[in-house]
């Protein structure tokens, strides 16, 4: 399409990839802490639930510059991944892990509210029926709380779309490989006779914005209809 | 066989009951904080006592002092609730088929769809079922996970009268025929009345009284559902089917007249009189509407609170109890050994206190 430049597509290209794979591998981490933080009791409960909530609250150039602190090659941790083979810096999986971390919070809390909707005493009953914990939560739970999960997901990939200032900081803002879309609008404001392209991608957020949260309307809708009854 | 031992404190209450049961229907019996409900989830495994002891025939589910304790779903339960608890997102036949799944059984769906009537509810949901047709569900779901004990925590409190009436047929049916023993719990003497081959009594966590259902409900000492709630239990027969819409009853040799009841000639019954509807005269009544007298000797009289008095009185039919008030009983001199007839008017036997034995 030509509507778009080629620097614009990539950009857009880039961000649905980096929200796509920040939301697939925040879903299982996210769901087990949410079910951790609904159900479980254990030391440290609270102190789990605020570090989760951490990013949501700090700034988000704090939130990038910890992950740079302690991801980038110069730091031990960082230094350890570099050794077997995993690289956060400068390239579009940091983006992704920066966009993740600054999402988890949004997608924890929609999940855990899900988890606690679910009646303990249906699964119960499913655990006397001979149902193992595993099966009843594949079973019971999961189907029970899909809506939430799924309202969970849509609201972490929404975030991760709209991620600046984690990701800037952490991987900086480089074309083709950090550049997402907000970034992308950003340069080109900085740059004269770039407001046409920084609209253009302003229209194609807002755009994803509104079919993500139709999309997350219809599903819960119809999920909600399924586990209703009727 | 089942035999439970529980202990466990919980704050001020302490529970520590124990029971054997002999196979059939064993209804725990005792008013709401007795302690039924900790019991049945201490054998379904959901709750673990501080000390207790589980077995069901040769199979051991909990032996706290040799540290054995099986999660629920290792005890080949059949759990039915008060609430239901059907799974919402699943349909009739996902539900049914779900227990079967669990326990691997092989148990054909047809027969139990067949005897509680669910065909037409197969491809529904519980969300669109009415409250008696989701304990039919929840009862089918748990005889198909082919249970070697099914437990049942006040199935029927949760329905109104006409849906009890409706539901308690089947669970006459499960004692007849289930080859497992049955757990319900039960604060409803009618339902102890019609269902039970044995009654545990509870009160405060410990067990006060055990023995069939014509034993424990016609003890005037074991009041645990409340005065108003008192009656006995007769064991009867079907003796005729009359022509004005009454059935007649032979009760040990006295006749008993009922509105027509659907068993044939000859079968064995259950009823049971509600002791607030038993009238008491020293003579033979003459000249009065009631149909039924039955001819006995007075054996106790125990004093409530308030103006009433509990008289139980031996008869060929077994023992009837009359709740009269005290000032009736000094004006007939009533006491222990002396003669005296139980008056009961055919319409005061309600049609849910009439069962198969």
């Amino acid at each position: 399409m030509d509507w778009l430049s080629p620097a614009e597509w990539e950009a857009v290209r880039l961000s649905l990839r980096v929200s796509f794979w920040a939301t697939v591998a925040a879903l299982p981490f996210g769901l087990f802490i949410a079910y951790a933080l609904a159900r479980w009791r254990f030391p440290g409960k609270q102190i789990l639930n605020g570090l989760v909530h951490l990013p949501l609250i700090l700034p988000p150039v704090v939130t990038g510059y910890l992950l740079l602190i302690t991801l980038s090659p110069r730091a031990p941790v960082g230094a350890f991944l570099k050794s077997i083979g995993i690289s956060f810096a400068f390239n579009w999986t940091g983006a992704a892990l920066a966009a993740g971390i600054m999402g988890f919070p949004l997608m924890v809390r929609a999940m855990r509210l899900s988890i606690e909707a679910v009646d303990p005493k249906l699964e119960q009953a499913a655990a006397t029926l001979g149902a193992s914990r595993p099966w009843v939560f594949v079973t019971v739970t999961l189907p029970m709380v899909l809506p939430g999960v799924l309202a969970g997901a849509i609201l972490g990939f929404a975030k991760a779309m709209g991620e600046f200032g984690a990701t800037i900081t952490f991987v900086s803002n480089i074309p083709g490989q950090t550049q997402t879309l907000p970034s992308a609008i950003y340069a080109f404001l900085q740059v004269p006779g770039g407001e046409a392209s920084a609209l253009r991608l302003v229209a194609v957020a807002v755009a994803v914005a509104m079919l993500a949260l139709l999309l997350s309307e219809w599903i819960s809708r119809r999920v909600a209809a399924r586990v209703g009854g009727a | 066989m089942l035999e439970v031992a529980v202990r466990h404190r919980l704050g001020a209450f302490t529970l520590d009951a124990a029971f054997e049961a002999p196979p059939g229907l064993c209804v725990l019996f005792g008013r709401s904080g007795s302690g039924k409900t900790s019991v049945i989830n201490a054998v379904a495994g959901l709750m673990r006592p501080d000390e207790g002891r589980v077995q069901v025939g040769e199979r051991v589910l909990g032996d706290t002092s040799q540290g054995i304790w099986l999660p629920p779903h290792k005890r080949r339960l059949g759990y039915i609730f008060q609430e239901g608890r059907l799974f919402p997102h699943l349909s009739v036949r996902q539900n049914l088929m779900y227990g079967r799944w669990f326990a691997g059984s092989l148990l054909p769906l047809d027969p139990v769809v067949e005897m509680l009537g669910l065909g037409p509810l197969l491809t529904r949901r519980p969300g669109a079922l009415s409250g008696g047709e989701k304990q039919r569900v929840a009862i089918g779901r748990a005889l198909l996970a082919d249970p070697g004990l099914i437990l049942a925590d006040e199935p029927l409190a949760a329905l109104d009268e006409a849906r009890k009436r409706e539901i308690l047929p089947y669970f006459e049916r499960l004692r007849d025929e289930a080859r497992c023993p049955i757990l319900y719990v039960s604060h409803s003497a009618a339902e102890v009345a019609r269902l039970a081959t044995t009654v545990v009594v509870l009160q405060d966590g410990r067990v006060v009284r055990q023995g069939t259902a014509a034993e424990v409900l016609s003890d005037p000492a074991v009041t645990p559902a409340g005065i108003r709630a008192v009656g006995a239990v007769l064991e009867v027969r079907v003796a005729a089917h009359h022509e004005d819409g009454l059935t007649e009853l032979d009760a040990g040799g006295i006749p008993l007249y009922l509105p027509r009841v659907p068993q044939v000639v000859g079968a064995p019954l259950r009823i049971r009189i509600a002791a607030q509807e038993v009238i008491l005269a020293r003579e033979r009544p003459e000249g009065l509407s009631a149909l039924n007298i039955l001819p006995g000797k007075v054996a106790t009289i125990r004093a409530g609170e308030g103006p009433g008095t509990l008289v139980s009185l031996d008869t060929a039919a077994g023992r009837v109890l009359a709740r009269v008030t005290r000032r009736s009983a000094e004006t007939l001199g009533l006491v222990p050994g002396v003669d005296c007839f139980a008056v009961v008017k055919t319409v005061a036997i309600a049609r849910e206190d009439v069962g198969t034995a």
